[in-house]
């Protein structure tokens, strides 16, 4: 097998995300599985470790290591078949979902788990195993696929269905077991391009709770934004929005022209500049104020309403403001993501608000969301809630920023707890062996077995010591 | 401003040494490069987990390029990279041998070439990165008694000035450094009030981020704004 060069032409520096952590890195964008092995062969020859990258999306360090051979399926992006009766679409790991909706929408069919951004790839979906508003019910994106086609870094190459053990191992294992090259996967069938949404004041932590339990028999969607400024009864209060997908069918909202958004926000602002005005509250007293007034408008004018929503518009809430993370220069930011067993959820996510205004780094944004168990090796879901946060990282903010988000690792795996790896950039190794337990015991094994000269690895896997 | 990785070429004794001391001590995984390995493995002694020690003779300039990707591969990467290396035999004012003029040539500025142009390869393509070099006064006028050292130095500053305009565009910062007499082996035949090693060492650092060209003291950037200034007629006539 021959092998590609080790030029100073693929070098890049390379980010998560969130920006808060570079590396650089060797990149290569392969389109074929032979381009892949080829990849393993310079990484073995120059002594050096494969990373695997996506679309970039995940927040911290999963997707980067540093002087690696960077793998970033990108350019594997065809879309191999497509069943329009069935729903059945069949796609090399680069196709992303934005690809995916824009073929299949107009047939009537979404993908039936989906992130906030519409731009990761599949093979990055199914590495962290994700999971979108819908958990509590369609399990993680993992739970859709029928079958999917992995290269080792030994050279060997396979198709994995459900039915098979290590299909729960590659799944959700972080790109550190071998390459998913292509994935099938079963689409949700929808009549209309739109959902029915319903939004909710949540004027306390209860009421966020009693809103999740009331509806989750019953919506198809469910999530909620958590003001995190909120101190005493304020804390935890929100807006609430659960959404149905309508029966009526209506072929005119499946088109893509009728899901696009806007280029313009309120009929005149060009929404490529919006993070440049962002970038002006992008403070702790800028953010007070943007949530206090969003909170303010959810809680009157936006109260108790059901209205009709592209699916796009509702499911891929962070592509509204185009480069908005860019608000966050020049020190970037992480996503904290906890799980929490329901039992616990409340109490452990008022404690991390708590903890948050004690610091005075409240985060930015918070997103409260249900969850289900599955049986994905490194899962990161529980039968219970998961709190999003959004951390602005700066110079002078960064050492204790770290202190807290550690403090809160320790509330969340007394708990019961876990993590997940999309959104990590703060666990220690110990919070890891904790909360992935045995699972990290088999997890070692397998890779010893499929990648035995351990080529692959991440900066997030050397950081908290999950391979060898 | 901390760095995270750096290199350092000619970090066994000197200005060089030193600055390996301070970036350790403040943090950064530094990659010390010279021929003289016992010294390195004394800084790496001194600074268990922070100093890599790497044996080199710059004049072996074939193997630059693997070394360079050896050692940015153990670092983890590349913030800082300092060219330090230079010589300067006693050079008699009626002497002109070829020997010692080849050894200048080839130490303070072929070594640079080669090392430089690898540093600024990749930070033009990583994007970031400070390339680093240190000059000398003497580079900024033709003086009677180091007529190579001089053309060396000058030589290095122009060398960094190209690099600073071919670089800066791509956000990375090139500095030229010029100490002036410094109490090192280099300098040690100059009979002159010398500045120690260590301070000239405190002083660089603080310059490695800023582009341009640094001078480590006043008095010195005050002097030579004038002697470059004087016509060449009247330099010749000088003692200086």
């Amino acid at each position: 097998m021959s092998s590609v060069d080790l030029s100073v032409d693929r070098l890049d520096r390379i980010s998560g995300f969130g920006q808060a952590e570079y590396a650089d890195a060797f990149v290569y964008r392969p389109t074929t599985v032979e381009e892949i092995h080829a990849v393993f062969e310079t990484a073995r020859k120059s002594g050096r470790k494969v990373t695997l990258r996506g679309a970039g999306r995940s927040y911290g360090d999963a997707n980067t290591g540093a002087e690696n051979l960077v793998l970033d399926i990108t350019r594997m992006n065809r879309i191999l078949s497509w069943d329009a009766a069935t729903g059945i679409v069949d796609c090399e790991a680069g196709v992303t979902i934005e690809n995916l909706w824009r073929h299949c929408l107009e047939d009537g069919w979404w993908p039936p788990v989906v992130t906030g951004t519409m731009y990761p790839t599949l093979g990055g979906l199914l590495a962290m195993n994700v999971h979108g508003k819908n958990n509590y019910c369609q399990g993680t994106f993992g739970e859709h696929i029928l079958d999917i086609d992995v290269a080792y870094s030994d050279g060997k190459f396979e198709t994995l269905k459900a039915s098979d053990s290590r299909f729960f191992e590659v799944i959700s294992s972080a790109g550190l077991l071998g390459v998913i090259t292509r994935a099938k996967l079963q689409m949700h069938h929808v009549a209309s391009g739109n959902l029915k949404v319903l939004a909710e004041a949540a004027h306390n932590w209860d009421e966020e709770f009693a809103l999740f339990e009331h509806y989750e028999n019953d919506a198809d969607y469910m999530v909620s934004w958590v003001e995190c400024f909120g101190r005493g009864a304020k804390a935890g209060r929100g807006q609430f929005h659960a959404a149905w997908y309508p029966d009526r069918v209506d072929l005119q909202s499946r088109k893509p022209e009728s899901q696009d958004l806007p280029p313009l926000l309120m009929g005149f602002f060009p929404k490529s500049m919006m993070w440049k005005v962002l970038k002006w509250f992008c403070n702790r007293p800028g953010m007070r104020f943007v949530n206090w007034a969003k909170w303010m408008a959810s809680s009157t004018i936006g109260n108790h309403k059901i209205h009709e929503q592209p699916l796009v518009a509702f499911s891929f809430l962070l592509d509204y403001v185009p480069d908005w993370r860019r608000a966050y220069e020049p020190g970037g930011f992480i996503q904290y993501q906890s799980f929490v067993p329901k039992e616990h959820a409340k109490r452990v996510f008022a404690e991390q608000v708590r903890l948050q205004q004690e610091y005075r780094l409240e985060s930015y944004l918070g997103v409260l969301k249900r969850h289900r168990r599955d049986k994905f090796l490194l899962t990161h879901a529980v039968d219970g809630y998961s709190l999003a946060l959004d951390f602005k990282v700066t110079k002078r903010n960064r050492a204790r920023l770290w202190e807290l988000a550690h403090k809160i690792n320790d509330l969340v795996l007394k708990a019961g707890g876990r993590f997940y790896f999309a959104k990590d950039s703060t666990l220690r190794p110990e919070d890891a062996a904790t909360y992935l337990g045995e699972a990290l015991t088999q997890f070692k094994e397998v890779k010893r077995q499929v990648d035995p000269e351990g080529l692959l690895t991440s900066d997030l896997a050397e950081r908290i010591e999950i391979v060898d | 401003m901390k760095h995270k990785t750096a290199i350092i070429i000619g970090a066994s004794s000197g200005i060089g040494r030193e600055i390996v001391r301070i970036l350790a001590s403040q943090g950064t995984i530094v990659a010390a490069v010279a021929r003289r390995k016992p010294m390195l493995d004394e800084l790496v002694a001194e600074f268990p987990g922070k100093v890599l020690a790497f044996e080199h003779d710059v004049l072996n300039t074939d193997e630059v390029p693997e070394l360079f990707l050896e050692i940015t591969k153990q670092l983890g990467g590349l913030d800082l990279f300092v060219y330090n290396s230079g010589v300067m035999p006693e050079v008699e004012s009626s002497e002109f041998d070829f020997q010692k003029d080849m050894d200048m040539v080839n130490v303070n500025m072929v070594g640079a070439i080669a090392w430089c142009n690898q540093a600024a390869n990749r930070f033009q393509h990583t994007k970031h990165g400070c390339l680093v070099g240190i000059g000398s006064v003497a580079g900024d006028r033709g003086r009677q008694l180091q007529p190579v050292y001089n053309a060396s130095k000058a030589f290095l500053h122009s060398y960094m000035e190209s690099m600073r305009n071919r670089l800066c565009r791509y956000g990375v910062i090139v500095s030229t450094i010029k100490p002036g007499p410094v109490d090192t082996d280099l300098a040690k035949h100059m009979k002159m009030k010398k500045m120690s090693a260590r301070q000239a060492a405190e002083i660089c650092v603080t310059k490695f981020h800023k582009n341009g060209e640094h001078y480590l003291a006043f008095f010195h950037r005050f002097a030579f704004y004038i002697i470059k200034r004087i016509p060449s007629p009247i330099f010749r006539k000088l003692k200086l």
